[in-house]
């Protein structure tokens, strides 16, 4: 029963993530500047990370903040999964490209990504898009990497 | 389908003789009260399904606003499929949502009468700049109680409503100037001044008076504002538009019962041969006011503004509002005789002609802007009317539409220099070139079409290619649903020379008039989520830390998160018959379309609909002492079923101690006992 939810749900966000826009028109111009554009953050590949020795503390207490806010409601930073994994060893097991693709690519992931497949079988919620930058994910890898007793 | 019905009438008499002739009577009087189907299907347009075809996963080519009528809310439909996305709740109560019913919405609401839940919202104006649409705001008016809205079109929500005060009935609203900054108010049944209103109905030509209210609109903000009202005579004004171009510095507003009747006005306010088009020099009365031609009267009224960082809305009594007095301001007003009843007076995209349209009159009378400007130098006047001049009538005429239809209603443009009037009574579509005054074609609508609507048709630049007809009688046009029907509207392909049907689409409420703007310039502005990082909301819950219970005296606050899928407390006990529980909402997702719902047993309010980074708050008074359930009504993962949690109630004056939380992980525990065997 479960499966057969998780499929219909999973179904409908693949076939609503390729419902791309078609203009079936003449594209009217339109003055940006009375409207607020918005960024949309999410969705572009992390190829790439260097990491610093020793750590940075205020990227520490920036990734620390953004956590409590929004990733602490499923993970815990002990071993102990709730919604999602618990955090603890995470930095050990994956790789810090993997572990940001996750936060703010994770359509990419999902689709591709054997492992975060594994986990989405496991967990049956989907890694939401929390609206992180790189910048703001880059501080939780420093964070969880001070969690996994690093210094 | 009328041979359908005929069918169907054949298969009933052979099963019971008797019902089958009386639905056959049914059947015959039906049809006898419908407008005749000129020509049968041939304005179906051949390639029509094509034509209105929008294939999965595309879009729809524009966003056709439509106002709700007795819903007082407002559509947001596609065209050219017709198909339905949003209602958005802006004078009425919606429970689905919680507008209306949320701590944070309820302000929206309130009036100089208190908290008034519904309303009938009749005309939509999109914001313009240089009278062309800009894609920023829709208005729209409230007419019982009288309103206008502003509604965000990056939101879709409704972001501010403003109360009229010394008004009954604000049809002729929200029509807006070139530049949006103003949009009018005028009152539809005169009335003696709020705050002398204690007057003998009867004693109408002497008290009463017909308000036309100007609120300003700031142009970054939209925020609303009452600039000034004008104190006209005491007549109904009924509809209005603004000039455009050379005209910008006008307004126009039809005019009816200028027989200054207070009862049977079916009768008593048709007497006369003409009424009139009131013509409103707005700069002139910007003048009179920098001039401190101004008085300030005393008037009560609501100003209702949502804040999107808050999450709240807050309710501002006013109490004072600017007037002019015409008699006290020269050459600002003039009245243009206009036969007989009019409705309709639409300003083509040049500014050059206004056109009435006079409910009863067999003509279109088409005024001309530079005829009247000469009409006002010359004072070529035929008497005046408390006061205002009257301009004579042949002085203004650009010319007459003759023998058009029956029953015109309403006029749009198609930009190539046609206008299309809607004809209530003979139930039709008419294309007319303005400045020959020709008709052009003709299409019959299904049945009696009330507004029209081309996309843009009623800016400088109409986009064209269609017109809707909204139409106030259903009949069999879908399959019968009872007494209460779905209101029928009708695509038109305005394209080719000749007008072509292309769909019948049903739509929610009873609409009147409804605006389409191209869709790109509303999509790419459409807002996904809130920030939760901008949650200025006093009793937001940022992240599960934040989550709380907090007892004030008898006032609960819950702070409680939602994310995919469990509410943080989930479990709370200590709460006591008597209490009044607050529950605050903070769902902490940020990403598009995932929403969370929020129900409690027993709840007399509505559930909570609670956006990604929003903050909702629901008022619950427990009624019973026992264990009551509360879930996620949003379907918003694999595991939604399991959001849910349980609120425990006391006796009054128990000593179950307040605690809360979000339990230990059983699946952890689970795992745990797993692990062990």
């Amino acid at each position: 029963m479960r499966t057969s939810v998780f499929t219909i749900v999973f179904t409908t966000i693949m076939i609503w993530g390729c419902g791309g826009a078609q203009q079936r028109a003449e594209a009217p111009e339109t003055s940006d500047s009375a409207l607020l554009k918005q960024e949309e953050v999410h969705g572009a590949e992390v190829k790439e990370i260097a990491l610093n020795n020793p750590l940075d503390l205020a990227m520490i207490d920036e990734g620390q903040k953004i956590y409590d806010m929004k990733c602490s409601s499923c993970h815990k930073l002990t071993e102990e999964r709730l919604v999602g994994p618990g955090w603890a060893g995470v930095t050990k097991k994956r790789k810090p490209v993997w572990i940001m693709n996750m936060i703010t690519n994770v359509d990419m992931m999902l689709a591709e990504d054997a492992e975060a497949q594994k986990l989405l079988e496991l967990c049956l919620v989907r890694m939401p898009n929390q609206n992180i930058s790189e910048k703001e994910a880059r501080s939780i890898i420093e964070m969880m990497r001070k969690n996994d007793g690093e210094k | 389908m009328t041979v359908k019905n005929k069918t169907n009438d054949v298969k009933m008499k052979t099963r019971h003789l008797l019902g089958g002739l009386v639905i056959v009577a049914i059947a015959f009087s039906q049809i006898g009260c419908k407008p005749n189907n000129k020509g049968g299907n041939s304005e179906l347009a051949g390639d029509a399904a094509q034509k209105v075809y929008v294939a999965p996963g595309t879009h729809d080519e524009f966003y056709n606003i439509v106002s709700g009528g007795f819903n007082g809310q407002l559509s947001v439909v596609g065209l050219p499929s017709g198909r339905t996305f949003r209602v958005i709740p802006v004078f009425s109560q919606s429970p689905e949502s919680g507008y209306g019913f949320s701590e944070e919405t309820k302000p929206m609401l309130n009036t100089s009468h208190g908290f008034v839940p519904w309303d009938d919202s009749h005309h939509v104006a999109l914001s313009t700049t240089n009278s062309e649409h800009d894609g920023r705001w829709a208005f729209i008016n409230g007419n019982n109680t009288p309103r206008i809205a502003r509604v965000s079109l990056k939101t879709f929500r409704t972001e501010e409503i403003i109360e009229l005060p010394n008004s009954g009935g604000n049809h002729s609203s929200p029509f807006i100037t070139a530049n949006t900054e103003y949009a009018v108010a005028g009152t539809r049944f005169s009335v003696p001044p709020d705050d002398k209103a204690d007057v003998p109905i009867s004693s109408f030509k002497q008290n009463f008076k017909g308000y036309i209210s100007f609120v300003s609109i700031d142009k970054n903000t939209g925020r609303m504002g009452i600039k000034f009202q004008l104190k006209t005579p005491g007549v109904s004004f009924d509809l209005a538009r603004a000039g455009k171009g050379k005209s910008a510095d006008w307004f126009f507003f039809s005019t009816y019962n200028t027989e200054q009747a207070n009862s049977l006005l079916e009768v008593n306010a048709s007497q006369k041969d003409k009424d009139f088009i009131l013509a409103v020099n707005w700069k002139k009365a910007e003048e009179y006011l920098a001039q401190g031609k101004g008085k300030k009267e005393a008037a009560k009224y609501a100003h209702n503004v949502y804040d999107d960082k808050v999450h709240s809305a807050t309710s501002i009594m006013m109490n004072e509002v600017m007037t002019l007095d015409p008699k006290e301001c020269p050459d600002m007003l003039y009245f243009i005789p206009c036969p007989k009843s009019p409705h309709g007076c639409d300003v083509d995209p040049s500014g050059q002609y206004i056109v009435g349209s006079g409910k009863l009159a067999a003509v279109i009378p088409v005024f001309s802007f530079n005829k009247m400007q000469k009409a006002i130098a010359t004072k070529t006047f035929d008497g005046d009317f408390d006061g205002i001049p009257i301009l004579k009538y042949e002085a203004v005429l650009h010319g007459e539409v003759k023998k058009p239809g029956l029953g015109p209603l309403h006029t749009e443009f198609d930009g190539k220099g046609n206008a299309i009037t809607s004809f209530f009574v003979s139930s039709e579509l008419v294309r007319w070139n303005i400045e020959k005054l020709e008709i052009i074609d003709r299409v019959p609508t299904y049945y009696s079409v009330g507004h029209l609507s081309i996309p843009g048709g009623s800016t400088a630049k109409p986009w064209g290619k269609y017109v809707v007809a909204y139409n106030k009688i259903t009949k069999d046009r879908y399959l019968p649903t009872g007494p209460e029907l779905t209101q029928s509207a009708q695509l038109y392909d305005i394209s080719g020379e000749k007008m072509k049907l292309l769909l019948d689409f049903p739509t929610t409420g009873e609409p009147h008039y409804a605006e389409s703007i191209p869709a790109s310039m509303i999509e790419k502005n459409s807002v996904k989520i809130f920030k939760i990082e901008e949650n200025m909301h006093p009793y937001a819950a940022k992240g599960e830390k934040e989550a709380k219970v907090v007892r004030k005296g008898n006032e609960v606050h819950v702070y409680m998160t939602t994310i995919r899928s469990h509410f943080t407390p989930d479990n709370i006990e200590g709460i006591k018959m008597g209490d009044v529980v607050y529950f605050h909402l903070t769902n902490l997702e940020q990403d598009w379309d995932v929403p969370h719902g929020f129900a409690i047993r027993g709840a007399q309010t509505a559930e909570l609909l609670i956006m990604p980074g929003e903050t909702q708050t629901l008022k619950w008074i427990p009624t019973k002492v026992g264990v009551t359930p509360m879930y996620c009504t949003d379907f918003c993962s694999a595991l939604h079923q399991e959001m849910q949690g349980y609120v425990r109630v006391s006796p009054a004056g128990s000593n179950v101690p307040l605690i809360w939380g979000t339990g230990k992980n059983p699946v952890a525990e689970a795992e745990k006992k797993v692990a062990k065997k």
